[in-house]
């Protein structure tokens, strides 16, 4: 009889237990580079996921449950980063969120696949997604989507025969030097200048003398944010007045602010920008700066968009399932008609790459003025 | 060779920054015997308090004031009664140790009040070009330039031909004999202290317009002015001063003819070659021992 009484208890607390597990929150862990180098990619995509959770747990949460995310410093070292999400993954995250910088996706992406957990990242090295894993998603474009349409436009708009490249050299730099200098070749461009600069580097006086002694056409710079507004400021100094033509990182918010009166007339094509002309994401950047007070880059959107994805995602298979998660995100179109947080149209193919639309920008008197819309290609 | 130029303009331009800086580590060094390994932070943190005036309603000119005087109380007066006084009785290495400590430390409280992101500053110098022998040289380059140049002036004139630069180099050579013959060592050390948190305070003023207010501004400061005041000899002034032009131009050289990738290498071999060869640095003196 005793032995029955203890059955049952033993049972009933079982069952509460996994009742508490089935309506408690869901865990989500975010791995950023919330301080050194890269701080205003982690601080900007810290925010966008706070401000989206807060939306979605605002409205009921996912499937009755409300989202938690813990967020961990990754300070911008691809080791440090390791680190912090091998740690997460010991916690059993729903989805590992981050980080943003393609060399810390590069060497966290196997532990995430490993573990069998989705990684929603924000880094845009082209080798990220062509390796065959299964488990990562990107949140923007990848240089293998960007840089074709970066070259085209230097060619056709720009006219130009010779291209200054300027790159930092880590795994986002380098990628994106090789995929537009294959690009070039395509049309015939000769690459002027070949320059690697050093992530964090604050002097780039004898980059530019470089440049300058190159002559080019145009110049394509492939840096970091901070290092970016450091050479449109050197750009300036030494009064380079070549176009001068870059992808998001050159011409984000951030980069803005910081450079001041040198990013103007600096062009690039940018995957997410708050300036689009398209209302939901007036409507994100509304709330953002309401909620943050400063106006959000592009990573901003990223970590906006990628709890978003959970959201769409989880609600399509119905149930909260980690395993299944990153089946069921392959191939799949997110309509912004019926997910408004997605923003815009998207569709997610086998690789995790991503299609929507892109824009062309320019900076005209401190502000991003979008010049084309290049419509999602499927 | 219009290249080599430019790179000479530029190089001298932060050549000069870090011979304030390292003028500073000299200073320090022969009055008190103070390796202050949190210099580059001592750059940093002005900036810093400057943009605080100027988010208070500061305008740009009282900002920089404010930052001067907040700067010399903190980084001098406060640094000096605070950590050197207290710490130096135990002898330079714990002393050494402390600023290492103070360098985190303040990075960290940086990082904290303000952000781990860059900010950006304004300069001094207006924007704008200079048409000069054909070349177009731009007016901060040239401002940063004059303006380092005349402080530096400035300092050797009142170490060399004033009484109270009489007293400080006295102070740094003789302690002892210095207080025999009447001068007053202690208020000379802290003449010393205030002069240096004058020049780090000057020094960020000039650099964070290009370099980007950061928590971590310092640590690329810190190395080169240290590197530039043992090349150039470290109980020598005129020796930091020929040591931060040097690694200035060098830094800007190796990068443009040898390799973006191993300009940092270049004046650290650059060190290990004078240190082998002249362990004195350049411009400075042997030290003597006493037994």
């Amino acid at each position: 009889m005793r032995s029955r009484i203890f059955a049952g208890l033993l049972l009933a607390t079982v069952s509460a237990g996994a009742a508490f597990a089935q309506g408690g929150p869901i865990k989500l862990a975010d791995v950023a580079e919330l301080s050194g180098g890269g701080a205003t990619v982690g601080n900007n995509w810290k925010n966008g996921i706070d401000l989206a959770i807060e939306e979605v747990n605002a409205k009921g949460g996912l499937l009755g449950r409300k989202l938690e995310v813990t967020h961990a410093d990754s300070q911008s070292n691809p080791g440090v980063a390791r680190a912090q999400v091998q740690k997460a993954l010991d916690n059993e995250p729903y989805v590992l969120l981050g980080p943003g910088y393609s060399g810390s996706v590069k060497v966290t992406a196997p532990l995430a696949a490993e573990a069998g957990i989705a990684q929603i990242m924000g880094g845009e090295a082209a080798e990220l997604t062509q390796a065959g894993n299964k488990f990562l998603f990107r949140t923007s474009f990848g240089q293998q989507s960007s840089m074709p349409k970066v070259a085209k436009y230097i060619n056709d708009e720009l006219k130009a025969k010779s291209v200054a490249v300027v790159w930092v050299n880590n795994d986002f730099g380098k990628g994106g030097r090789d995929v537009i200098t294959k690009e070039f070749a395509k049309y015939n461009i000769k690459v002027a200048a070949d320059i690697s600069t050093e992530a964090g580097q604050a002097d780039f006086a004898a980059d530019v003398s470089k440049i300058k002694a190159a002559s080019p056409d145009a110049v394509f710079v492939y840096l970091n944010e901070e290092e970016s507004a450091r050479i449109l400021k050197e750009l300036k100094r030494q009064a380079v007045t070549v176009p001068l033509m870059g992808e998001t990182t050159l011409v984000g918010q951030k980069v803005v602010e910081l450079a001041g009166d040198a990013a103007n007339g600096a062009r690039g094509h940018v995957g997410l920008t708050t300036d689009a002309p398209v209302d939901l994401v007036k409507a994100f950047r509304e709330k953002f700066v309401k909620k943050y007070n400063y106006v959000p880059d592009h990573n901003g959107l990223k970590g906006y968009l990628a709890i978003y994805m959970i959201k769409a995602t989880t609600e399509k298979m119905g149930k909260v399932d980690s395993k299944a998660f990153a089946d069921n995100l392959h191939g799949l179109t997110i309509k912004a008609a019926s997910e408004p947080g997605i923003l815009m149209d998207v569709t997610f193919d086998e690789k995790g790459d991503i299609d929507r639309q892109g824009f062309l920008v320019e900076i005209v008197e401190g502000k991003q003025v979008v010049k084309q819309v290049l419509p999602k290609l499927n | 060779m219009s290249n080599l130029l430019d790179l000479l303009v530029a190089g001298l331009a932060t050549g000069t920054i870090y011979a304030l800086v390292a003028v500073g580590f000299t200073l320090l060094w022969q009055t008190s015997q103070t390796i202050n390994f949190a210099q580059g932070e001592f750059v940093m943190l002005p900036a810093f308090l400057m943009l605080a005036a100027m988010h208070a309603g500061a305008p740009f000119w009282l900002a920089i004031i404010l930052g001067i005087l907040l700067s010399m109380l903190l980084l001098g007066l406060g640094f000096k009664l605070l950590l050197v006084d207290p710490m130096l009785r135990h002898g330079v290495l714990p002393l050494a140790i402390a600023t290492m400590a103070l360098a985190i430390g303040m990075k960290e409280a940086v990082k904290q009040f303000f952000s781990a992101e860059a900010s950006p500053f304004p300069s001094i110098v207006p924007a704008g070009d200079l048409s000069l022998l054909g070349r177009v040289i731009s007016l901060q380059s040239l401002g940063v330039l004059a303006l380092a140049i005349a402080v530096v002036i400035g300092l050797t004139l009142l170490l060399n031909r004033t009484s109270i630069g009489h007293q400080m180099q006295a102070t740094a050579q003789n302690p002892t004999v210095a207080r025999i013959i009447g001068v007053p060592v202690e208020r000379m050390i802290l003449l010393t202290f205030l002069i240096n948190a004058f020049l780090v305070a000057l020094a960020s003023l000039l650099i964070t317009p290009i370099y980007l207010a950061k928590f971590s501004s310092g640590e690329v400061l810190g190395q080169a002015a240290f590197i530039a005041a043992i090349v150039g000899g470290f109980n020598q002034v005129r020796g930091a001063i020929a040591g931060g032009l040097l690694i200035g131009v060098v830094d800007n050289l190796a990068a443009a003819y040898v390799s973006t990738q191993y300009r940092a290498a270049v004046p650290l071999a650059l060190l290990i070659v004078i240190i082998l060869f002249r362990p004195q640095g350049l411009l400075g003196r042997p030290e003597e021992r006493t037994v």
